[in-house]
């Protein structure tokens, strides 16, 4: 078969089309978006951990976080990501994540993906609810968002400068178990994680993570109101890493301990604020986090209909 | 660092397997389709209510002779509820009319019991991360509002 070699013509009319049918496809999810009606959900204060509540079927969560970080021996640093956040099912969320960070007196950078799956496996509310949660990332050892503190992560990991530590990718798998609990208002939960990196010779590593939270008042009153005691849920969470396989406990591991407030908007707006504390000298003396997300209800569907789904 | 491709097994199979799901739950959205194409008198069915433990039945409402109830539940469902069961209860697409006798005539507490466990594999949520006192408010303003014949729903395996 005789292959006919692509002039530069060709080739630039086939880079126009690709680029045309990509610009398309976003145009057409940032419609989706717009088209889809804000929903207000009842948003926790965490930003580590994670209770077992999905995201509401065919609803799409759009979340900003920040983390301004201090840092003994390099720079200071503010990290930053993106959540797509999708309710497939009410058993099942997926979700989408982009990070990335700037270093002061250094540079800015995206530091890679992540994509998680969280699975409910009980039909009901059951004394302890377990949600399972799998996600891959790739990142690089730039990152800094400290989602998750597992294994050995300690301060130190992120004195370098950018230029040496986005030469170093990972592809990890994590695996999460989500236990919570809501009772008399109180929500608990307690996620112990495991984490493979998939380069070679890396050991399992293990990480936990828990909070408590709850509405500053249980009972909603009758007008709409941005203040109402309702709308803000406060708590704290704590989190760190407990060691590897081969070395598994707590010397060498970093643990934080940080206040949580959510502020719950009847707009659908839900806006974060949580100051995390190292709680020993291995961990950032401070991690300064904020979080402002949205929900919109309806996107599933929106996308359906763009997609050639029947109304 | 380079990737050896014997260790990226794992996030294959994983990508695997949620390609997998999703392909299981095309197919049964597929066979729902097939399914829905008979006729059919109402869509939804109110099978779960049926299914409330009986001590869960019979509790009562704690908010019954709160005034403000009805006005705050209302909030609550405007807010929570009325993106899948219709501004009015009337239903919608994602989710059932609150209006028909079935709900209507349930206890208070079947309607907190649904409301706390969700009806999961059929796409309701679990809502007990509302408080317990705001899901009877929800409760008390469902109850004020107009019931409406039933449509002889069928019944759904």
């Amino acid at each position: 078969m005789m292959v006919e070699k692509a002039t530069p013509q060709v080739k630039e009319s086939r880079r126009v089309r690709r680029r045309a049918r990509g610009g398309l496809i976003v145009c057409s999810f940032l419609l989706a978006a717009l088209s889809a009606l804000p929903a207000r959900a009842q948003e926790s204060p965490y930003i580590v951990t994670y209770d077992h509540y999905l995201e509401e079927p065919g609803n799409l969560e759009v979340e900003y976080f920040s983390t301004i970080g201090t840092q003994r021996g390099g720079n200071n640093f503010h990290a930053f990501w993106t959540e797509f956040e999708y309710g497939a099912k009410a058993w099942w969320t997926t979700e989408f994540y982009l990070d990335g960070q700037t270093t002061f007196h250094d540079s800015t950078l995206l530091t890679g993906f992540r994509w998680e799956n969280r699975f409910r496996p009980l039909k009901q509310e059951h004394f302890i609810n377990p949600v399972i949660y799998v996600e891959y990332e790739q990142i690089s050892e730039a990152d800094k968002i400290i989602k998750e503190v597992e294994g050995h992560d300690v301060e130190s990991d992120h004195a370098d400068p950018n230029s040496a530590l986005r030469r170093e990718h990972n592809h990890e798998l994590e695996f999460k178990l989500l236990l919570s609990k809501s009772f008399k208002g109180w929500n608990v939960a307690v996620n112990p994680l495991a984490t493979k990196n998939l380069s070679p010779n890396n050991p399992w590593e293990f990480g936990y993570a828990i909070g408590a939270s709850r509405p500053l008042a249980l009972k909603a009153s009758p007008n709409r109101c941005n203040l109402c005691r309702e709308n803000f849920i406060a708590g704290f969470e704590m989190y760190g890493g407990l060691g590897d396989a081969a070395s598994f406990g707590l010397h060498d591991t970093s643990h934080y301990l940080a206040p949580a407030l959510a502020w719950n908007f009847p707009s659908g707006w839900t806006l974060r604020l949580s100051p995390g504390f190292g709680l020993n000298d291995n961990s950032h003396r401070l991690l300064l986090r904020w979080g402002v997300s949205r929900e919109f209800s309806g996107f599933g569907e929106m996308v359906g209909h763009l997609f050639g789904g029947r109304r | 660092m380079k990737t050896n491709i014997a260790l990226l097994r794992p996030a294959m199979l994983l990508a695997l397997a949620i390609a997998a799901l999703i392909a299981l739950d095309f197919s049964f959205a597929l066979a729902q389709k097939v399914n829905s194409d008979a006729p059919k008198k109402d869509k939804w069915d109110y099978a779960a209510l049926a299914k409330v433990p009986e001590k869960a039945r019979a509790k009562h409402n704690p908010f019954e002779n709160d005034p403000d109830a009805p006005a705050a539940g209302g909030k609550l469902f405007e807010q929570h509820c009325a993106e899948c069961h219709g501004k009015n209860a009337e239903g919608g697409k994602k989710g059932p009319s609150l209006l028909r006798e079935q709900v209507q005539q349930a206890t208070p507490g079947t309607l907190v019991w649904i409301l706390t466990n969700g009806v999961v594999r059929r796409g309701m949520p679990v809502w007990s991360k509302l408080p317990e006192p705001e899901r009877w408010q929800l409760v008390r303003y469902l109850q004020t509002l107009q019931s409406t014949p039933t449509l002889h729903p069928e019944v759904r395996h």
